[in-house]
């Protein structure tokens, strides 16, 4: 009988991929709404002389973070001021945030949405007399352009029928980059730096999850936006249910680490989201707290929020406890209160809420607003409708437990950690905020790499963008992007590797699995290798008990830092021998590759940040309380490829709108 | 809750220009076993269950079962997606079905614009090109520190 030591897997890998080389002037990488931003907005900007690319590692129909759709649209300014919705991030993110890049983006999201709405996304409107009406009935009142009013479930929010968000929103996108000039399926691992112009991007390198097929793309200018990270601590859920991260499970970090691996700056790494969300199936909480009024209760039943004990405690962290909006981190710190104080599990009251509502409705308006509650969780978290049918649970007869989630990294939603990049170049922001590329000129978005630029989740310093403010932020970022190239025309971009040795580089966990399978008889248990799925039980195990996961209540301390610290440089030498037998094993090898820098960019921040600036995200316990007198400014770092060093620093933060 | 294929309606997409499942997959998971013509999940923990697989699938032949670590069997929500509207049929463990129906889009698919033709003339002024078109000026900040 034959020994089962092949790969398994229908796409097997091979030791020598062919190898496709191109040029263009702007490269895109990554294909979620930050992306896609960018692919409608660069052609209109780009001389005829100029080409573009863009590689997705999934299909850009369904990539992202809105694959599976949404049920509202998080930042949309209409009667608002965007000077008002910078001071809501501010007090959101416990104060330190880049006020230019958030008013910026207050200028151009709109945009963005009533492209969305003219593209074909349903969005709820108000009736005449102030009834909500869905997408499709709502289109009599007109669009959010022509003035038609929108159903707010807060300030900034807005709720639509996102079902097909992002197949709308790619639609568009790829109609007007052109097929041509995108490649799904091409997943890229490794940024390049020109051999010639020091601290300046010269390419990527990746490779194809469907042939055996090594991509070497040189460019003058490039975009990074591959969304944040998840799946890098150890989930709450750990068999099948691993795959039910709150945010997409195959966001691998790809966006910090292959800009910083390059040198470019990071900012705020150690600011995490940690959402509370419903039990298990993660799904959304927001159009229950807002829309439907919903309150939690503690495992007595007690109104928790509103007791005095929760308001003295948020009265520690004034301005931003006492604000009329709870930080996002400090609510999560109550409910962390309760459940160590043993007044747990926390439940959110949907029977209440929704019998209070259903006072002052007909039997039609009642059925419309259950036909509500259930599609906020099948536009965007179906599994989430599936558990409640499994678990018999309606919500106006069953009340819901709620959970705050293993960590995530990102910076797009409730979240800020990300690069450094450069503030948009009028006379009311600070030089400091202000990147000058080689020429001297300042190019919005550009991190400290020259012709680099990122957005979305890439953009530190400036979170609750959602899906369309990293839409706008991609488009902003393709103007830049095409202009740099252009002041850059004569630039001829320049490897300092061999094709050989990329592609050895790339093939690295092919060429080992095929040099040491035959030593063993089982594929996965080798002691020459190890494969990317026991890297990854190693990395989540070390978060998980190090790094402040869920199995500490999320405290950490400098011993258990500097012990994970040691733990990730095992694991970054021993990536060095990981193995992969398949193409869609080799993804997940560079992904696990990926998702440990980040992770430890993350760490690295949190040891440096001598204080515990957000409550209920993070405890470091050697340094409980936030130090306004010493901390109250950006950590940023930077690793040194040549040198293979961290630099970690304290960044001024600089107020600009007034309190 | 991980994407499974029903033996009997898969085809493999034979008849398609591509294995529609494999082709959307975001987590590159679904796969053609080619011999038997039939796909496959191949890293069931990895699901994030977008159910994008099972609404694209021409023969209706992939479902979805909870996670086997924390859903209690029984139960199935089941996507219908068409032009405008997505049909669901929501089973309870105990029997009780309910269905919903919401918009998807209001437009024909293949209509979003791209604006092809809509060049941009000031590369250094901070507008987008749509902006730039319609004369659109941004605001400022009403007072800074």
């Amino acid at each position: 009988m034959a020994l089962p030591n092949k790969p398994l897997g229908e796409l097997k890998a091979v030791r020598d991929p062919e190898v496709v080389e191109r040029e263009v002037d702007v490269l895109i990488v990554g294909g979620g709404m930050a992306a896609c931003g960018t692919a409608f907005e660069v052609k209109k900007w780009l001389g005829d002389d100029q080409s573009v690319l863009l590689c997705d590692k999934a299909a850009m129909e369904r990539s992202g973070a809105v694959a599976q759709g949404l049920s509202a649209i998080n930042t949309f300014i209409g009667e608002n001021a965007p000077d008002d919705y910078v001071r809501m991030v501010r007090n959101d993110l416990m104060g330190i945030v880049r006020e230019d890049l958030i008013f910026d983006l207050g200028c151009f999201v709109d945009d963005s949405v009533h492209l969305f709405e003219e593209w074909g996304l349903p969005i709820w409107k108000k009736s005449a007399d102030g009834k909500n009406l869905d997408g499709k009935k709502g289109q009599k009142m007109g669009t959010l352009k022509s003035g038609a009013q929108p159903v707010r479930t807060g300030k900034w929010q807005i709720m639509i029928n996102g079902e097909s968000y992002k197949r709308i929103v790619a639609e568009a996108a790829k109609t007007a980059l052109g097929e041509d000039n995108i490649l799904e399926r091409v997943f890229i691992v490794e940024l390049l730096l020109d051999a010639n112009k020091p601290n300046t991007i010269a390419g990527a390198l990746g490779f194809s999850v469907r042939e055996n097929k090594v991509y070497i793309i040189k460019c003058k200018s490039m975009m990074v936006a591959c969304g944040g990270a998840v799946n890098i601590y150890q989930p709450r859920s750990v068999g099948e249910g691993k795959g039910r991260a709150w945010y997409p499970v195959w966001n691998a970090g790809s966006t910090y680490t292959l800009c910083m691996r390059v040198g470019a700056e990071l900012t705020m790494m150690e600011n995490r989201f940690t959402p509370a969300r419903f039990k298990d199936g993660y799904g959304p909480v927001g159009a229950w707290f807002l829309l439907f009024k919903a309150k939690l209760q503690n495992g007595l039943g007690e109104n928790f929020g509103g007791g005095a004990a929760a308001k003295a405690e948020l009265e520690k962290y004034a301005p931003y406890g006492t604000a009329a909006i709870t930080p996002t981190c400090l609510r999560n710190h109550l409910m962390l209160f309760e459940m160590k104080e043993g007044r747990g599990p926390v439940i959110m009251d949907t029977v209440s809420a929704l019998a209070a509502l259903g006072e002052t409705m007909d039997k039609k308006e009642l059925k419309h607003l259950e036909a509500e509650a259930w599609e906020d969780f099948l536009d965007m978290t179906c599994g989430q409708a599936n558990l409640w049918c499994a678990q018999d649970c309606e919500p106006e007869k069953k009340n819901s437990e709620i959970m705050p989630t293993e960590p995530y990294l990102l910076g797009s939603h409730s979240g800020c950690c990300g690069l450094w990049v450069s503030g948009p170049d009028y006379d009311w922001v600070p030089d400091a905020y202000k990147i000058k590329a080689d020429n001297g000129k300042v190019y919005k978005q550009m991190t400290t790499v020259n012709g680099l630029f990122t957005a979305g989740d890439g953009v530190g310093g400036s979170g609750h963008k959602f899906s369309s403010g990293s839409h706008a932020e991609g488009r902003i970022a393709a103007k830049q992007l095409v202009r740099y190239a252009k002041d850059h025309a004569d630039f001829k971009p320049t490897l300092a590797q061999s094709n050989d040795q990329l592609v050895d580089l790339v093939y690295k966990p092919v060429r080992t699995l095929l040099d040491n399978m035959d030593y063993t008889t089982a594929i996965d248990v080798n002691p020459n290798y190890i494969k990317p799925n026991g890297m990854m039980y190693r990395l989540m195990k070390a978060t998980h008990e190090y790094g402040a996961g869920t199995a500490t209540f999320y405290q950490t301390s400098s011993k258990s830092l500097e012990i994970v610290m040691d733990l990730l440089k095992t694991m970054r030498e021993d990536c060095e021998k990981m193995a992969a037998g398949e193409l869609h094993e080799l993804m997940r090898a560079w992904e696990i590759i990926h998702r440990i820098w980040t992770v430890e960019s993350h760490l690295r921040h949190i040891q440096y940040r001598k204080e515990t600036r957000y409550p209920g995200f993070y405890y470091q316990a050697d340094y409980p309380g936030q130090d306004d007198a010493n901390w109250f400014c950006f950590v940023n770092s930077k690793y040194d490829p040549k040198a293979d060093k961290w630099d970690v620093f304290k960044k001024d933060y600089i107020q600009i709108i007034p309190t | 809750m991980p994407s499974y294929v029903i033996q009997e309606k898969c085809d493999g997409c034979k008849g398609g220009d591509k294995t529609a499942c494999m082709y959307i997959c975001p987590n590159d998971l679904m796969v053609l076993d080619p011999n038997a013509m039939k796909a496959y999940n191949q890293e069931p923990d990895q699901c994030w269950e977008c159910f994008s697989c099972v609404k694209i699938c021409p023969t209706q032949a992939i479902e979805v079962r909870g996670y086997s670590d924390f859903v209690p069997l029984g139960s199935s929500i089941m996507p219908m997606l068409g032009t405008e509207d997505v049909m669901w049929t929501c089973k309870f463990r105990n029997g009780l079905i309910k269905r919903f129906k919401f918009p998807i889009r209001t437009t024909p698919e293949g209509a979003a614009n791209g604006y092809k033709d809509l060049k941009g003339k000031d590369i250094e002024s901070p507008l987008l090109a749509t902006q730039e078109a319609e004369g659109c000026t941004l605001p400022t900040p009403k007072a800074t520190v």
